[in-house]
């Protein structure tokens, strides 16, 4: 596991590189103004990035008040006794729900379940959290932050689309830690 | 999107009026509000330098090389855009970048995929079929390898940091087709 995961990293910083270093000499070597043309796009740079800010501060002070009013250990308090028998331990439970609003919140949570004495991060709730949190995102930032750049205020069956691919992620991620570490 | 709004600030502060902490309500929606453009502002820097080798790759004729080079995968899933169109070529990017955990550069090429796909758009400020499906695409982690989780899994001593990688994949594969299909069911029925 550990070669693959080495080979992986290296590759991807290669890619990388080759990527940040190959379109400019390509571009020169086509006969492409490259220092010209980069600088009149990289300009939209700034733009794009604050054109967005209306939408994220809208989900994100949306969600930093649901979170404050502590919604999110009432929710979980509701949900455990149902998700506790189906694999889903109450130590997870807030990490999976926080987990398509904030991808540092979950981040945060996943932290505390490592650090907590008799679970660890070799434990089933530090597994499962673990695999949770890679195989899913944070659905509710990248529609703002997508949708945000375009202008697009109505996102149709995008948000229930990206939530059912969470909750999918979610229940593979309970199935698959159960199959291989029970 | 406005129901969730209204209700994640609704609930947010009933939840707060019982545990008698309305306080926290509000300067968790505070402290988002900062957090948003923190996030906003840190992203320039990034978005600029991709957006400049994009309009260089532009030039050089490379995007269209890789919108054409694409055309096998994206043709069946994206009917609604034209062969060789340059929103192929920033999807592509995109979920490149995103495979390999290079975040930074996933957003830029995200947001340029969702600009090229907006020229195709007959109602602006309306999500089309195809931005849908790219933007549950993107709702599911398609990172190789989950860098952050196994560095915080090898910080707190696990005796097998990487372990998580093959299972990741799998519930990751599982996520990323339930995307793809619910965006493609959910499109006949939500106009």
């Amino acid at each position: 596991m550990e070669v693959i995961r080495h080979l992986l990293e290296s590759a991807s910083a290669w890619v990388l590189a080759i990527i940040l270093v190959g379109i400019p000499v390509y571009g020169y070597a086509k006969g492409v103004k490259v220092y010209e043309v980069f600088v009149e796009g990289a300009k939209e740079g700034f733009a794009t990035a604050i054109r967005i800010i209306p939408f994220l501060v809208a989900i994100l002070a949306a969600v930093g008040a649901f979170r404050g009013g502590g919604a999110m250990d009432l929710l979980a308090r509701l949900l455990a006794p149902v998700t506790v028998p189906l694999g889903l331990p109450a130590e997870v439970l807030p990490m999976a729900l926080v987990r398509p609003l904030s991808g540092s919140g979950a981040l945060g949570l996943l932290g505390n379940i490592f650090a907590t004495p008799g679970l660890g991060p070799d434990s089933y709730a530090g597994r499962l959290g673990s695999v949770l949190q890679g195989s899913t995102e944070t659905t509710f930032y990248v529609l703002s932050v997508y949708c945000g750049a375009v202008g697009i205020v109505r996102y149709r069956h995008a948000l229930v689309a990206g939530l059912c691919a969470d909750g999918t992620g979610l229940i593979a991620s309970i199935v698959v830690t159960r199959l291989i570490w029970g | 999107m406005n129901l969730v709004f209204v209700l994640l600030f609704a609930l947010g502060l009933i939840c707060g009026a019982v545990r008698g902490d309305v306080k926290a309500v509000g300067q968790g929606a505070l402290d988002g509000a900062g957090q948003a453009v923190t996030l906003a502002i840190g992203l320039v820097g990034v978005m600029s330098l991709w957006l400049g080798l994009l309009k260089i790759a532009e030039k050089a004729g490379l995007v269209e090389k890789l919108a054409r080079a694409a055309r096998p995968v994206f043709r069946p899933l994206f009917r609604d855009v034209p062969d060789g169109h340059p929103a192929i070529s920033a999807m592509l990017l995109n979920i490149a970048a995103n495979m390999l955990g290079l975040g930074n550069a996933a957003t830029p090429f995200g947001i340029k995929a969702m600009e090229e796909l907006e020229k195709l758009n007959p109602n602006p400020g309306t999500a089309t079929n195809a931005q849908v499906l790219f933007l549950a695409i993107n709702t599911a982690s398609l990172q190789l390898v989950p860098t952050t989780v196994i560095a915080l899994r090898a910080s707190a001593h696990s005796a097998d940091a990487a372990e998580i990688l093959l299972p990741t994949l799998a519930a990751t594969a599982c996520a990323l087709t339930a995307a793809i299909v619910l965006a493609k069911l959910f499109e006949r029925v939500w106009k």
